[in-house]
């Protein structure tokens, strides 16, 4: 301080000259500081756009995929030797054999039993399920011959979209130099086309990239969230007003308002593991559930809406319950009849956000088992589950070249639903929110 | 789904019994509602807590219940054999019993003793949830009954429904302590368990983690070492990058926006930073993993050094900027808080803005901004996703950012994803770490709140 001061008093006395300079130094300083700031948050805006570039440069074209057109014959010695079309006999045929023999046909050249192998693996190992849906869907079709459009496997989807190389040396891609020839046939004929895949909207997990949906997460997403809502709406606004409302000031009450600024500020993780400990080893709940995950995720988000509902309690002018109890209202009453109305704009937009909060929410989860491999959409709550986040984490974890593109479409999807929510919380505070 | 149609049944009596109610009330006010305590729907709220209430309570003790009575009956009737057999073994039946019971795989093909116990079981069961509907639907019953013999024009039914919803709000406010004292319990109870197999000073000071339990008794290494001290190193390490990053871009970015930002500028620059903080952390994981790590070990290539593709520096990076926003909008509130007095007494004296904020405003704001510094630490401490899918998971006890190391979050992920023996050391592994990471944070956090809540005193 001292040594300020000794300065400025040099300053004070020094030629205008040298004060000029100073100030010129003093400026500078000052646009440097502001140019740091700046700096701060067009970094962040910039990771901002890197992240969601990335994300979205691969995984735009996990939307489409490309099929292959095959002749197939559909024999009836195959499908229905017996000649009962009975839908049961018809859905057990080998509709495999039909796939294959098209493809012999198509390139009768290859009969090498390795090369075989490897044209059966250009089309998707889940084409009979197609030839079985057709088959059943119009039975006439038995006997005929009719090109069906099937799902190419993912490498050579992926080989297809352009991001396999041709240029690779043969050793280091993962479609061969004769595979690349059979498909550069095929599509001489006009036997490729790119088609929207509806699979992947509308089917559950799958080890095989093509076949792989989010159907199955975002359904269990959808009940996890429904449990999650129904225990944790109630219990906070019943909370929050009587916090903000009745509780008296005492030594019960400060021990509860701790306790919930420190579990907002708990890891998530630690949830998980109260799940773990408490809903599945002592209450014996099942594994894998989203009644589990719902409960866990309630207690997390339960500090979240806590707060928000109390904060739009507090906005709520006291004249309003003044003027209520003035006219012989209960206490109860002017909470219900008039504070609650007034304050549910603000309590949904924090209740939204919460589920936001809880829809992107994995860690917790990886620890109750919903991260178990889960073709079948769940139908219940009680039924084994996953959600879009950890199937996220699933597929980023998965080997296979095309899932990347499929983890990247599937943040798409959870960002999309994540928008929505926020955008209606925004909608609903703009709309409804009042100002005293 | 029997169970949802009971429930379901138990809230349409219940409303039922609220109309009932209410039209009992006005039957007695003869067309005059003075002559009652309360209004009309305060009897049918009276009702309809007769009737829901017991029922409701019953139904969630009975379903509480139900499965170890079930399972003491199945013991009960198993031949005396098999009840002779020691305490593990006879837990491996019940389970083949109760898996067989409920329709899933059992470990091996199932032989008479649990086809019979399953039999047995289901049976219980089945009785079981019968008396349960019976039960739930007698007491439903009943309690219309009980509260429709009591309405009465003198009747206080608002001061009891009222009584009754207050008992509810402050039971309510209860599961917040119930959470915390189920965790501390929790946790504490499987980390004892774990303290009888590892010494809390070998966990606490030993350097050496390799938690594998060896499945056999003469396989080299069997014993598993569970020094945590490398883990923690780890999280550190980490979490020192991700503040690095963090605490002087969300700091400069938050002077920014409340001192020299225009309006405009805020009003396009704090939403985009929201979406920041709003992106699932497993988002960001999936980025560090794919994109940024590779990025830096390329990166760390050009320039000649041997980087990790796991490396700390990758996952502290991303972690940092995801919590960018989270130290921002916290400075930020404590800048705002700062009284414009302070800084017009700066500007009068002549300060440049820059100066009045570095030798005023951040000075009166250091304990919010200390605060704020403290809720991220323990912020990047907790947080698992990223770490989990970008940082390595071999313990090694290093402070190069160019190594993979792993985090107190990463290892209890990957003790307790798959493996569910519940009594191996491995596994309660997880809960004397999940106990020293929530006591860590648990301090950090009482502290800051402490300090920002004396801070705001201060300007109030």
């Amino acid at each position: 301080m001292t040594e300020l001061v000794v300065e400025k008093r040099e300053r004070v006395a020094a030629a205008p000259r040298d004060q000029q300079k100073h100030l010129k130094r003093r400026y500078a300083a000052e646009r440097r500081f502001r140019a740091y700031g700046l700096t701060a948050i067009v970094l962040a805006v910039t990771f901002l756009a890197v992240l969601l570039f990335s994300i979205v440069s691969k995984g735009y074209s996990a939307f489409w995929l490309h099929e292959v057109a095959l002749d197939i014959t559909f024999s009836a010695d195959v499908i229905d030797p017996e000649g009962t079309r009975d839908p049961a006999a018809l859905s057990k045929a080998n509709y495999a054999q039909l796939v294959r023999e098209s493809l012999f046909e198509r390139f009768p050249e290859v009969t090498d039993r390795g090369d075989r192998r490897a044209l059966i693996n250009i089309v998707s190992s889940g084409a009979d399920l197609t030839l079985r849906r057709i088959v059943l869907d119009e039975p006439e079709v038995i006997g005929r011959t009719r090109a069906v459009w099937v799902k190419t496997s993912d490498d050579v989807d992926t080989f297809l979209k352009g991001l396999l190389s041709r240029d690779l040396p043969e050793s280091e891609r993962r479609v061969k130099d004769r595979e690349i020839e059979w498909i550069d046939a095929l599509e001489a004929d006009g036997r490729i086309r790119s088609a929207f895949d509806t699979t992947f909207f509308t089917s559950g997990d799958s080890r095989e990239p093509e076949q792989a949906g989010i159907w199955g997460a975002v359904v269990g997403s959808f009940y996890t969230l429904v449990v999650t809502l129904t225990l944790s709406f109630p219990v906070a606004v019943l909370a929050a007003i009587y916090l903000e409302e009745f509780a008296p000031k005492n030594r019960l009450t400060d021990i509860i308002e701790v306790n919930i600024n420190n579990l907002a500020a708990v890891p998530s993780i630690v949830f998980g593991l109260l799940g773990l400990a408490v809903f599945l080893s002592f209450f014996g709940l099942p594994r894998s559930a989203p009644l589990v995950g719902g409960m866990v995720l309630a207690l997390m988000t339960l500090p979240t809406i806590i707060i928000a509902a109390r904060a739009a309690l507090k906005a709520v002018p006291p004249s309003i319950r003044e003027g209520a109890l003035a006219i012989g209202a209960s206490r109860v009453q002017v909470v219900t009849h008039h504070v609650l109305p007034l304050a549910m704009p603000g309590i949904l937009t924090g209740t939204i956000i919460g589920m936001a909060q809880a829809l992107g929410e994995t860690a917790p989860l990886l620890m109750i088992g919903m991260v178990a491999f889960i073709v079948d959409i769940p139908g219940g709550i009680t039924d084994p589950a996953t959600v879009l986040p950890v199937q996220i984490f699933l597929w980023a974890d998965s080997p296979e070249r095309a899932f990347v593109a499929k983890t990247s479409a599937a943040i798409m999807v959870l960002l999309v639903f994540l928008v929505l929510m926020n955008a209606i919380a925004v909608f609903l505070r703009k709309r409804f929110e009042r100002r005293w | 789904m029997p169970y949802f149609v009971l429930v379901t049944a138990i809230l349409l009596l219940t409303s039922l019994s609220f109309y009932s109610g209410r039209n009992g009330a006005l039957t007695m006010a003869r067309g005059n509602l003075r002559r009652l305590h309360s209004l009309p729907s305060y009897y049918g709220a009276y009702v309809a807590l007769w009737c829901g209430i017991p029922a409701l309570l019953v139904l969630i003790a009975w379903t509480a219940v139900q499965p170890h009575v079930a399972e003491w009956i199945v013991i009960g009737s198993l031949p005396p054999e098999a009840q002779a057999l020691p305490e593990g073994r006879l837990r491996l039946l019940v389970n083949d019993i109760e898996n067989l019971a409920s329709g899933n795989i059992t470990r091996a093909e199932p032989d008479s003793v649990v086809m019979e116990g399953a039999a047995a079981l289901r049976q219980v069961h089945l009785i079981g949830n019968w008396a349960m509907v019976a039960v739930a639907c007698a007491l439903a019953a009943a309690g219309i009954a009980i509260g429709r013999s009591q309405l009465s024009p003198d009747l206080k039914a608002r001061n009891a429904v009222e009584r009754v919803m207050t008992v509810v709000m402050v039971l309510a406010s209860l599961i917040a302590i119930l959470t915390t004292v189920g965790i501390v319990l929790s946790l504490l109870f499987e980390a004892i368990r774990f303290f009888t197999f590892v010494s809390p000073i070998e966990f606490l000071f030993g350097t050496h983690w390799s938690p594998q339990i060896a499945l056999r008794e003469d396989q080299a290494g069997s014993s598993g070492a569970f020094g945590a001290v490398p883990i923690f190193a780890g999280t550190l390490l980490i979490t020192a990058i991700a503040m690095l990053v963090a605490v002087p871009t969300g700091l400069l970015a938050a002077i920014y926006m409340a001192d020299y930002a225009s309006h405009r500028f805020r009003a396009v620059a704090k939403p985009l930073l929201e979406i920041l903080a709003g992106i699932p952390t497993v988002v960001y994981g999936f980025f560090a993993a794919l994109t940024v790590a590779p990025f830096v070990r390329g990166a760390g290539e050009a320039i000649g050094l041997d980087v990790s593709s796991e490396s700390a520096l990758a996952a502290g990076l991303v972690m940092g900027v995801m919590i960018i926003p989270f130290v921002s909008s916290l400075s930020d509130d404590v800048i705002n808080a700062v009284p414009q007095s302070l800084r017009d007494a700066s500007y009068g004296l002549g300060a440049t803005k820059s100066e009045t904020i570095k030798n005023v405003v951040l000075p009166a704001a250091l304990p919010g901004i200390v605060g704020a510094i403290m809720l991220a630490i323990s912020r990047a401490i907790g947080e698992t996703m990223i770490v989990v899918m970008a940082a390595g998971l071999s313990a090694n006890l290093t402070a190069n950012p160019l190594e993979a190391v792993t985090t107190v979050t990463v290892q209890i992920v990957t003790l307790l994803v798959g493996d569910q023996e519940f009594d191996s050391p491995k596994t309660l592994a997880a809960f004397a770490l999940g106990l020293v990471l929530f006591l860590v944070t648990l301090t950090l956090n009482v502290i800051a709140l402490y300090v920002v809540r004396k801070y705001r005193e201060q300007y109030d």
